[in-house]
C-alpha cells in the first residue's frame, strides 16, 4: 500500500482557459472548442497529435462524445470524468497518470461547465432518484456552520472573525479585479462586504463563490518530451486525491473547524513532492474558497499556518498578492465563479502562467522568481463528507 | 373485559389567534385560538406522533392498526402502513383505514374494541375551510390514538362498559372528494336529528351499562355540529361540571380526532372508578361508556393534553394562509424536488420511516445505517443536544428559512438534521431536541416522510422504548 505519485515524470507543455462568466451567448460546445484551442496553440501541438482526451464534467453533459462531437475528434478516446468539484483536477490526473504509464504519449485534460442554462441561482446538482431522506441544505448553510465552530474553539470574537472572512473575500476580490478572465473585477472592501445581509449563518451572498460558465484545458506529456515543444514546461511534483467516507458527520468528535479529507490529502501530496515546509517552499496556491470560512481553514489543513492562527495571519496579509505566501492570486473562485468541471483546471492555468512569468506585472506573485512550486486545491462536498484535491507543479525537475 | 389500554395524543405547535383573521379576510375569527398543523405535517404524522406517545407509555405490541382521518394523504394507497412503518411494527400487524368522516374513527374505535389482540386506533384531522369561513376558526388539527384490547392484552386503564348507536342518513355537512373546503346545510335541522338521535343513543348505552345519567363522572359530548354539541351535552342529563373542555376556545374542533382526544382528556382529569361518557355526532350518534380503573392513576401519558395547549407558539394568519393553500406564495427559485423513489424508499424503510441506525464494531452509530454493520439501533425516542446550527435562507424550503443543526443523541450518533416547530431567533447551542416525523415535501403526489428534530416544549418527559 502507497502512494508513490509521478514526480517529474510528466509535465504541462500547454494550458488554456476561456473568460469565466455569464456566457449567455456560449454553449458548452463554444467553450470546449475555445479552451482546447487555446490549449492546443500554447503547447503547439495540433488536433490529430493529441493521443487521448479526459474530459470532465459534473453536470453539463455525459460521455466523451459531448466533447468529440463539438471537437470533431477522430477517432480518440474519450473519458468523461466526475467527481463533484474537484472534476477538473481529476481529469488532469487520469490524463497525466495516461500519459506517465506510457500508454499515450500526448494527453489533453479538460474541463467545462456550463451553469447558467438553468435559470436557477446557484450550482444544482441532477437528483439520483434516492429514498428522499439526504440532506437539502445548500452548500453555503453547510459551510457557514464553521464559522462559529472556528470562533468557539480558537477564542475568537465572532465579529472579528466575519471581519476576517470579509478579509479574505475582500483579497480575492481585488486579485480578482486585475484578471480579465475572472467573472468579477470590482474590488470590494472589507466594511463593504461587512454590510451585507446574511442569507446562510452568518454568510452573506458575496461569502460565497460566484457561479459563472467556464472551461480551461491542459497538454500533458511525458517529463522528458517536453522540451520538444516549450521552454517552460511545467512539471507535475504531485497529484493527490481522497474520497471521504461521509464519516465526519456521523461523528461526534468532529467539530467543524478541519476538513479531515485535506489534511490526509496535503500530507500525501507534500510527501510526494518532498515538500516539507510548504509556507516557505511554495510560491502560491490556488486553494478552493467556496465560501470564505473554507479558505479561513484551509490555511490550516494545507499547513500554511498552525491551527488556530489562521484567521491573524489572513488579517496581517501573510496571503495577499504581495504577502508571504500568495492565496488565490488569480482572484480564486471567488472572482471566477465556479463552473465545476473547469475550476481545479482554471487553477493549474494561474499556477502556469505565474510560475512562467506569463502575468503582468500588476498580477505578479511576490515570490516570483524565488521559488518555483505552486499549490492547487480543489474540494467537493461538504464539512465531514468530502473530497479533496491537490496538485502541486514546479518549473524544475529534480 | 374490553377497554382502553393506552392512549397518546399530539397538538401542533402552531396556534393562530381568531382575532387576526378578519382583519385579512374582512370577516370571520371570533376569540381564542385554533391549533395549526405545521407546513411539514399531515394527518399521517400527527397520527405517528400521538401513537408513538401511546405506544411508549402502554408498552403494548398492538396486533392491528387502525387509522381514520377527514384530512386523508392518500387515496388508493393505505395510509396506516406509513404509521406501521414508522412505528416499527412487525409484518404481521395489520394496519387499516378507515377514512373519509368523523364517523369513521368512531367505527374504527368500535372495531378495535370487537377485535382480537390489541388495537392501536389512531384518529387524525386537520380542520379548516374557505379563508372566513366558520370552520376555519372554529376548526383545529390534533391527532389522538388510543390502545384498546381486553385485560388479557394488557392492564385495562379504564373498561367500556355499555355503547349505543343511533344512525341515519340526513344531509348535515359534506364535502365533495378533491373539495378543500366542507359545505353546511343551515343549523338548525341538524341540530334536531342529533336531539333526538343522542337520546337514543344514549338511553341505550345507559341501558347496556346499566347507570343513570348521574353517575357520569365525566362527559364528553363532540362531533361535526358545534351548535349540537352544546345543545346535547345539556340535555343528557349529566351536571355541567362533569362536562368535559370541548377545547374549543384554545385548540378548535378537531373533526376525526376530537373524540379520542377529549376522551384522552377525560381520562387524564379522571380518578379511578369514574365513569366516562363519550357521546359523538356525527351522521348518528354514538355512545361509548367507560369506567377507570386503578390503574388510570399511574399511567403516565407522554404529554398531556392540558401540557400541550399550553405549550403553543403563535403564526401569523398570513403564514397559516400559506401553509393551508389558500395564499399562493412566491416558491423558491430552486429546483423542485423530485418525488422520492418507491423502490429505493422501500428498501430504506426502516430508516426513513423508523429512524433506525446502525452500529458499528467500534460503537459508532451510523445514521443512515451502514450496509456492512451488522447491529441496528432505533434513534426515533433518542433526545438529543444541538452541537451547531445554521439558518438557511437560499435552500428550498415551503417555510424558509430551514433552520438546520448537528444533532449530538444521547448515547451515542450525530446526526445533521432539520428543524422545525422552531423559530430561527430561539436556536441556541446546547438546545435539547427529540425526533418528530415530518413530511419533507410532496412531489408527483408523492408524500415524502422522513424525521426532523424539534425543541423539546415544556416540561422535559424522557422517552421510553416503544413496544
Amino acid at each position: 500500500m502507497a502512494s508513490h505519485g509521478i514526480k517529474d515524470r510528466v509535465a504541462i507543455i500547454g494550458m488554456g482557459c476561456t473568460r469565466f462568466t455569464e456566457h449567455w451567448d456560449k454553449g458548452l460546445d463554444d467553450l470546449l472548442i475555445q479552451a482546447s484551442d487555446d490549449a492546443y496553440a500554447s503547447a503547439g501541438v495540433a488536433k490529430p497529435d493529441v493521443d487521448a482526451y479526459w474530459f470532465g464534467t459534473a453536470q453539463s453533459a455525459m460521455s466523451g462524445i459531448a466533447l468529440a462531437r463539438p471537437l470533431k475528434l477522430e477517432g480518440k478516446p474519450v473519458t468523461r470524468v466526475e467527481n463533484y468539484c474537484a472534476t477538473g483536477s481529476e481529469a488532469l490526473r487520469q490524463a497525466a497518470y495516461a500519459v506517465a504509464s506510457g500508454a499515450y504519449d500526448i494527453a489533453m485534460a479538460i474541463g467545462a461547465e456550463k451553469v447558467k442554462d438553468s435559470g436557477m441561482q446557484g450550482l444544482n446538482a441532477f437528483p439520483v432518484p434516492n429514498d428522499g431522506t439526504s440532506r437539502t441544505l445548500t452548500a453555503a448553510a453547510m459551510f457557514s456552520m464553521v464559522a462559529p465552530a472556528y470562533a468557539q474553539k480558537y477564542g475568537v470574537d465572532r465579529a472579528e472573525l466575519k471581519r476576517v472572512l470579509a478579509r479574505i473575500a475582500s483579497k480575492n476580490h481585488k486579485n480578482g479585479a486585475k484578471n480579465p478572465r475572472a467573472q468579477f473585477r470590482k474590488e470590494m472592501s472589507v466594511e463593504q462586504l461587512l454590510a451585507m445581509p446574511a442569507v446562510a449563518g452568518d454568510l452573506s451572498v458575496f461569502d460565497c463563490a460566484g457561479v459563472a460558465d467556464g472551461a480551461a484545458a491542459a497538454i500533458v506529456v511525458r517529463a522528458e518530451d517536453a522540451h520538444k515543444y516549450t521552454d517552460k514546461p511545467l512539471y507535475i511534483k504531485a497529484l493527490s486525491m481522497v474520497a471521504g467516507n461521509g464519516n465526519g458527520l456521523m461523528d461526534p468528535s468532529y467539530d467543524y473547524t478541519t476538513f479531515p479529507e485535506i489534511v490526509a490529502c496535503a500530507q500525501d501530496a507534500y510527501a510526494q513532492a518532498g515538500i516539507t515546509d510548504p509556507r516557505t517552499e511554495l510560491a502560491m496556491a490556488e486553494v478552493h474558497d467556496c465560501f470564505t470560512p473554507t479558505e479561513l481553514v484551509l490555511m490550516e489543513d494545507l499547513g500554511f499556518c498552525e491551527r488556530g492562527t489562521a484567521w491573524k495571519e489572513i488579517e496581517a496579509g501573510a496571503f495577499d498578492l504581495d504577502g508571504d505566501l500568495p492565496v488565490n492570486p488569480d482572484g480564486g473562485l471567488k472572482s471566477f465563479g465556479h463552473p465545476t468541471g473547469a475550476s481545479g483546471l482554471r487553477m493549474m492555468f494561474e499556477a502556469f502562467l505565474q510560475l512562467r512569468g506569463e502575468v503582468p506585472e500588476e498580477r505578479r506573485i511576490s515570490t516570483y522568481g524565488q521559488r518555483n512550486l505552486a499549490l492547487t486545491h480543489n474540494l467537493g462536498g461538504y464539512p465531514g463528507e468530502m473530497v479533496s484535491f491537490i496538485s502541486i507543479l514546479g518549473t524544475q525537475p529534480d | 373485559m374490553k377497554g382502553i389500554l393506552g392512549w397518546g395524543t399530539h397538538l401542533p405547535y402552531r396556534r393562530l389567534d381568531r382575532s387576526t383573521i378578519a382583519a385579512v379576510a374582512g370577516t370571520g375569527g371570533g376569540k381564542g385560538s385554533r391549533s395549526v398543523a405545521s407546513f411539514d405535517e399531515d394527518a399521517t404524522t400527527m397520527g405517528v406522533e400521538a401513537a408513538r406517545g401511546a405506544l411508549a407509555s402502554s408498552g403494548i405490541s398492538p396486533s392491528t392498526v387502525w387509522f381514520s382521518t377527514v384530512a386523508i394523504p392518500y387515496l388508493d394507497k393505505t395510509n396506516a402502513t406509513t404509521l406501521h412503518a414508522a412505528l416499527r411494527l412487525g409484518t404481521d400487524v395489520g394496519a387499516y383505514d378507515a377514512l373519509g368522516s368523523v364517523k369513521s374513527a368512531v367505527g374504527a374505535l368500535r372495531a378495535g374494541l370487537s377485535g382480537t389482540g390489541a388495537a392501536l386506533v389512531v384518529s387524525s384531522d386537520l380542520r379548516g375551510g374557505l379563508p372566513g369561513s366558520g370552520d376555519e376558526s372554529n376548526g383545529g388539527d390534533a391527532a389522538a390514538a388510543l390502545v384498546v384490547g381486553s385485560d388479557a392484552d394488557g392492564t385495562l386503564l379504564a373498561e367500556l362498559i355499555g355503547q349505543g348507536v343511533a344512525t341515519e342518513e340526513f344531509l348535515d355537512r359534506w364535502r365533495t372528494p378533491g373539495d378543500n373546503r366542507s359545505k353546511l346545510w343551515e343549523e338548525r335541522p341538524g341540530e334536531t336529528h342529533y336531539a333526538s338521535l343522542a337520546a337514543l343513543a344514549w338511553k341505550a348505552a345507559l341501558g347496556d351499562a346499566g347507570l343513570e345519567a348521574q353517575d357520569v363522572d365525566h362527559l364528553v359530548v363532540t362531533g361535526t355540529h358545534d351548535r349540537a354539541n352544546g345543545s346535547v351535552a345539556r340535555s343528557l342529563g349529566v351536571p355541567s361540571a362533569a362536562v368535559i373542555d370541548s377545547l374549543a376556545a384554545t385548540v378548535g374542533n378537531t373533526g376525526a380526532a376530537s373524540p379520542a382526544l377529549l376522551l384522552a382528556s377525560a381520562l387524564e382529569q379522571s380518578s379511578p372508578g369514574q365513569v366516562i361518557g363519550l357521546v359523538v355526532l356525527a351522521d348518528g350518534v354514538e355512545v361509548f361508556a367507560f369506567r377507570t380503573t386503578a390503574a388510570v392513576a399511574e399511567y403516565a401519558p407522554r404529554r398531556t393534553v392540558a401540557a400541550q395547549v399550553a405549550a403553543g407558539g403563535a403564526i401569523t394568519y398570513g403564514k397559516y394562509l400559506g401553509w393551508r393553500g389558500h395564499l399562493s406564495i412566491d416558491p423558491p427559485r430552486r429546483p423542485e424536488p423530485v418525488r422520492p423513489s418507491a423502490t429505493a424508499s422501500s428498501r430504506s424503510r426502516e430508516w426513513k420511516f423508523g429512524f433506525v441506525g446502525s452500529v458499528d464494531g467500534s460503537g459508532e452509530v451510523h445514521m443512515p445505517p451502514a450496509q456492512i454493520d451488522t447491529e441496528r439501533r432505533a434513534m426515533a425516542e433518542a433526545l438529543g443536544t444541538i452541537v451547531t446550527y445554521t439558518i438557511d435562507k437560499l435552500s428550498y424550503s415551503l417555510n424558509p428559512p430551514v433552520v438546520f443543526a448537528v444533532v449530538d443523541f444521547d448515547g451515542g450518533g450525530r446526526l445533521p438534521i432539520e428543524l422545525t416547530d422552531v423559530d430561527a431567533t430561539e436556536v441556541a447551542i446546547g438546545g435539547r431536541v427529540e425526533m418528530t416525523f415530518r413530511k419533507l415535501f410532496t412531489a408527483d403526489g408523492v408524500h415524502n416522510y422522513f424525521w426532523k428534530a424539534r425543541p423539546i416544549r415544556g416540561e422535559q418527559v424522557e422517552h421510553g422504548e416503544a413496544g
